[in-house]
């Protein structure tokens, strides 16, 4: 068993810092080795726009750069010894795998590429409703028949076990669907230090690890709101490694030389984000109890994370379904001085009146004043009067498409036929946009089994 | 006397659906019984008047020096469906750091003393 191994943080979602990724392989060493790295590229919206893709063409659905990051560090890789994991397979793992290996035939390098399959239950949704799997809305209690005919996609979240056997089949690079953000980071530690399923402290403990790794360079410095003006070369800034020891303690750090800042309170802030009650993480592997957690700054970008204690994990996996939503539209003027906000709020008026006019039907109009109070709105001193220039942002959604485009044909008029000192208005008339709304529902973990596939090319 | 959170912590939001995630953080720990005692639910309700429609959730984590907040019907039927400019809440961290809680001077000079 290894004393220690080292996991970085290469991607903290779909479209993060290009370059992250190929540094952390590129940075590492003997006296900064990695050992592995995890990329999460899965948001909740984004399985439905990888399914939308894949109706389209069958060989996407995928993250398609994640293969040209995998392409770029496959010879460092091979050279270091460096497995990665990520879920950038989508809804098409088995398609992501081949353009990896179509990248590294041309390279004339052998990998051995792992892919998770069955989180992708769109196809079995009816079999799994006769079954007597409700899969009813887990927020709201709704049934799902209300918007069985509109489902884009449907996935389950699969936690850190599959992974830990594509590991164990030698995989060097493993591709998963809808795996954890968590499950990527705690699956090599399991495969590492042999944590068997029920020691539920150092699951959990693996799995606090992946919260912090999750994000991105959210840990090491990014979006850090204690004194941000201390962070070091955002420019350059480090994404986060954790080096992890068999007995569930680790230690987050970064590469030497890189900018960013790793302290406990970036920690501390990573570790708040996005949790509901801290007693219950809840994931496939386990429940973390958030409330056990220590830190300890050790200096120089190296906090130590420990004590961690964890719950057995729930019968149950989280399913997470799409659906499609009517439609939205929206789109930006911006007024000056003088009485930039009198005329913005006119320019609302007008444009809500003519709407009216013309008969449209929307579920929700909504103005924002950018600039002036659309993020902190009733928190702000700024007296209305004082303000020198606005953004007004117009949104509308709804199920009829012909109002929505309505609203499109109606904005620009506003330039020539409504208050003075406008601008702003480019790139066109606002087109309505699908509305994909998200189902959040539950799943015996009896009714679905995840396939592991590992190959050599 | 007043005192503003921003001076006394610092904070991360983000979205859970419909609902908004909020941790508050003390700066030191000597903050984190301040904030326990006066940051209440009450006080986040109030203070998130017109951008919180649903009620709030508290939690304590002591041993991070914080409070999470679940601030529910807030960011406009959640992140995809959102007409919000913010539909995700992550400047509502920030948000919460303008409040002004009332704390007893002795309380903020002893602790400050300590």
């Amino acid at each position: 068993m290894k004393s220690k191994i080292r996991i970085a943080s290469g991607q903290g979602f779909w479209g993060d810092l290009p370059i992250a990724p190929i540094e952390q392989i590129k940075l590492a060493s003997a006296s900064s080795p990695v050992d592995y790295m995890m990329m999460d590229y899965l948001a909740e919206v984004t399985m439905s726009i990888m399914q939308k893709q894949k109706l389209r063409d069958p060989k996407t659905g995928y993250a398609r750069d994640l293969v040209e990051v995998i392409d770029t560090v496959l010879p460092d890789i091979v050279d270091k010894n460096i497995k990665i994991i990520t879920n950038g397979g989508g809804v098409n793992p088995e398609a992501c795998r081949d353009a990896i290996f179509a990248a590294a035939r041309k390279r004339g390098i052998k990998i051995k590429v792992g892919v998770v399959l069955g989180d992708n239950i769109l196809d079995s949704i009816d079999e799994l409703l006769a079954g007597g799997n409700k899969l009813a809305n887990m927020e709201t209690g709704e049934s799902l028949n209300d918007v069985r005919d509109r489902v884009l996609s449907a996935n389950v979240y699969f936690g850190a076990w599959p992974v830990v056997e594509a590991l164990r089949q030698g995989a060097q690079i493993v591709i998963t669907g809808r795996t954890t953000d968590t499950g990527l980071t705690l699956a090599p530690m399991i495969h590492e230090f042999g944590w068997s399923e029920n020691d539920w402290d150092k699951i959990s403990a693996g799995t606090v690890a992946g919260h912090i790794l999750e994000c991105g360079a959210q840990s090491s410095g990014g979006n850090f709101s204690a004194d941000w003006k201390k962070v070091k070369d955002f420019t350059n800034i480090g994404f986060p490694i954790a080096e992890a020891y068999p007995n569930g303690e680790f230690i987050i750090t970064k590469h030497p030389k890189t900018g960013g800042l790793v302290s406990r309170q970036t920690v501390a802030e990573q570790l708040l984000y996005e949790i509901g009650d801290p007693r219950e993480y809840i994931t496939p592997d386990c429940i973390a109890d958030f409330t056990s957690i220590h830190l300890e700054d050790l200096g120089r970008d190296r906090v130590k994370v420990f004590g961690i204690k964890g719950r057995p994990a729930t019968d149950f996996y989280k399913v997470s379904m799409s659906y499609n939503d009517g439609f939205s539209a929206s789109g930006t003027l911006t007024y000056t001085w003088p009485e930039a906000m009198e005329k913005a709020r006119m320019a609302d008026k007008i444009l809500r009146g003519r709407l009216k006019k013309a008969g449209c039907v929307f579920d929700e109009v909504r103005t924002e004043y950018l600039g002036f109070n659309s993020c902190h709105a009733g928190l702000t001193p700024t007296k209305e009067a004082k303000v020198q220039e606005v953004v007004v942002k117009f949104g509308v959604r709804g199920k009829d498409k012909k109002s929505i485009e309505e609203f499109g044909r109606n904005l620009a008029p506003l330039i020539l036929t409504g208050p003075p000192s406008v601008t702003g208005f480019a790139g066109g008339r606002p087109k309505p946009s699908d509305v994909v709304a998200y189902w959040p529902a539950l799943l015996r973990k009896t009714a679905v089994t995840p396939r592991v596939i590992v190959e050599e090319v | 006397m007043k005192v503003q959170l921003i001076d006394i912590c610092h904070a991360r939001s983000g979205d859970k659906g419909d609902a908004a995630n909020v941790g508050l953080i003390a700066r030191e720990e000597k903050f984190y019984p301040v904030i326990k005692q006066y940051v209440t639910r009450a006080a986040v309700k109030k203070h998130f008047k017109g951008i919180c429609l649903g009620p709030v959730d508290r939690f304590e984590l002591p041993n991070l020096w914080a409070l999470n907040f679940l601030l529910h019907n807030t960011l406009g039927g959640g992140g995809t469906v959102s007409l919000k400019h913010d539909a995700q809440g992550k400047t509502l961290a920030a948000a919460l750091l303008r409040m002004e809680i009332d704390v007893p001077a002795a309380l903020m000079k002893k602790k400050k003393a300590k």
